[in-house]
């Protein structure tokens, strides 16, 4: 027998590549702002993300969300609190989203009905890193809990996330949280990166982080009708 | 362990390119894989080795050449690469940078199959 090689060169991802590239070019042409979530357990990210939901809600924002977890639709009921739609995608068992699991979940919704849509990713600093569901951002969160090296620690998910919130910053103090060598850490796995710190508990940042995002909706929104037009 | 589902992947990814109806048994899978791409080499090997049992791939090698992270230094208008991943500046002139051309890859290269002589 002759062994033969056979050249192949393709990203192993290339399915979730293509679909989430297709899923970014209806939720553009849809108008709406998707935001991926990603951090390790205990962050923050379901308090943040409910605060958000109110936020924008109270401005006349239409959005809605989808949260991963591996088991439970707790987050899913604390979500929709907010008077948002939400719906829980239960991974049983795997670490991550893929762009797949959000656009079955996504099927009942009316897309041109929303104009932000924001996706919780499960708890985990590694496994969503590769990943794209087709979001217009990906936000890393950091709380003041974890140690200030963090990003150091998980620079590939930090590295392609395109902003960076520090949460519960309302207990730095008592954390005894080195801002200074965070934001340090932060900026040398991803240079230039956009930062917020916030705190759900004392509002801090929250003003700063929703007009961030009324913004990036509306860049994005023009930019499209640039394009089209 | 998210390197399972690669590995998942991967053997769906092979398979579409052996031959129809062909038994031709895999010898190697040849991958690169950027030092960005977030993949446990061990992990991935070893979830290669259990989701390849019982099909054409069964105990073929996996080879994988690892891609190291390179980012274009505007200063230095050069693609440099890094010293490590924590710390995202050119090497020859410090200036931080987030403008990465290699270390992401995580790429099917190339499979050597047994081929049966006509």
């Amino acid at each position: 027998m002759q062994p033969r090689i056979l050249e192949v060169r393709t990203q192993i991802l290339k399915k979730n590549d293509e679909l989430a590239r297709a899923m970014r070019q209806e939720f553009e042409a849809a108008g709406v702002l998707v935001l991926n979530l990603v951090s390790s357990p205990g962050t923050g990210k379901t308090s943040m993300l409910r605060e958000t939901l109110c936020r924008l809600l109270e401005k006349g924002y239409r959005v809605a969300a989808v949260v991963g977890d591996l088991e439970t639709d707790n987050d899913a009921r604390r979500l929709a609190e907010s008077g948002a739609p939400v719906r829980q995608i239960m991974t049983h068992g795997m670490c991550h989203l893929e762009a797949d699991m959000v656009k079955k979940h996504l099927a009942e919704w009316d897309l041109n009905s929303l104009d932000f849509l924001f996706i919780e990713n499960v708890g985990n600093l590694v496994c969503p890193t590769s990943w794209d569901l087709g979001e217009s951002l990906r936000v890393a969160l950091l709380s003041v809990t974890e140690g200030e090296d963090k990003p150091l620690k998980y620079p590939g998910l930090f590295n392609t996330s395109d902003v960076a919130m520090i949460t519960k910053i309302d207990l730095a103090d008592v954390c005894e949280f080195n801002r200074g060598k965070a934001i340090e850490s932060i900026e040398s796995v991803r240079p230039g990166m956009r930062i917020f710190e916030t705190s759900v508990k004392s509002g801090l940042g929250m003003n700063e982080w929703i007009e961030f995002l009324q913004r990036a909706r509306s860049q994005r929104l023009s930019k499209i009708e640039l394009q089209t037009t | 362990m998210h390197e399972l589902s690669i590995a998942n992947t991967l053997v769906e990814l092979v398979e579409q390119q052996l031959p129809s109806h062909s038994d031709s048994k895999v010898r190697s899978v040849r991958l690169r894989i950027g030092a960005l791409s977030c993949v446990h080499r061990e992990s991935l090997e070893f979830s290669f080795e259990l989701v390849t049992e019982g099909t054409l791939l069964q105990g073929a090698y996996l080879e994988i050449e690892s891609v190291p992270v390179t980012v274009y230094c505007p200063v230095c208008d050069a693609v440099e690469p890094l010293e490590g991943i924590q710390s995202f500046r050119c090497p020859r002139c410090q200036t931080p940078t987030a403008d990465i051309r290699s270390g992401r890859e995580l790429e099917l290269h190339s499979i050597e199959v047994d081929t049966v002589p006509v």
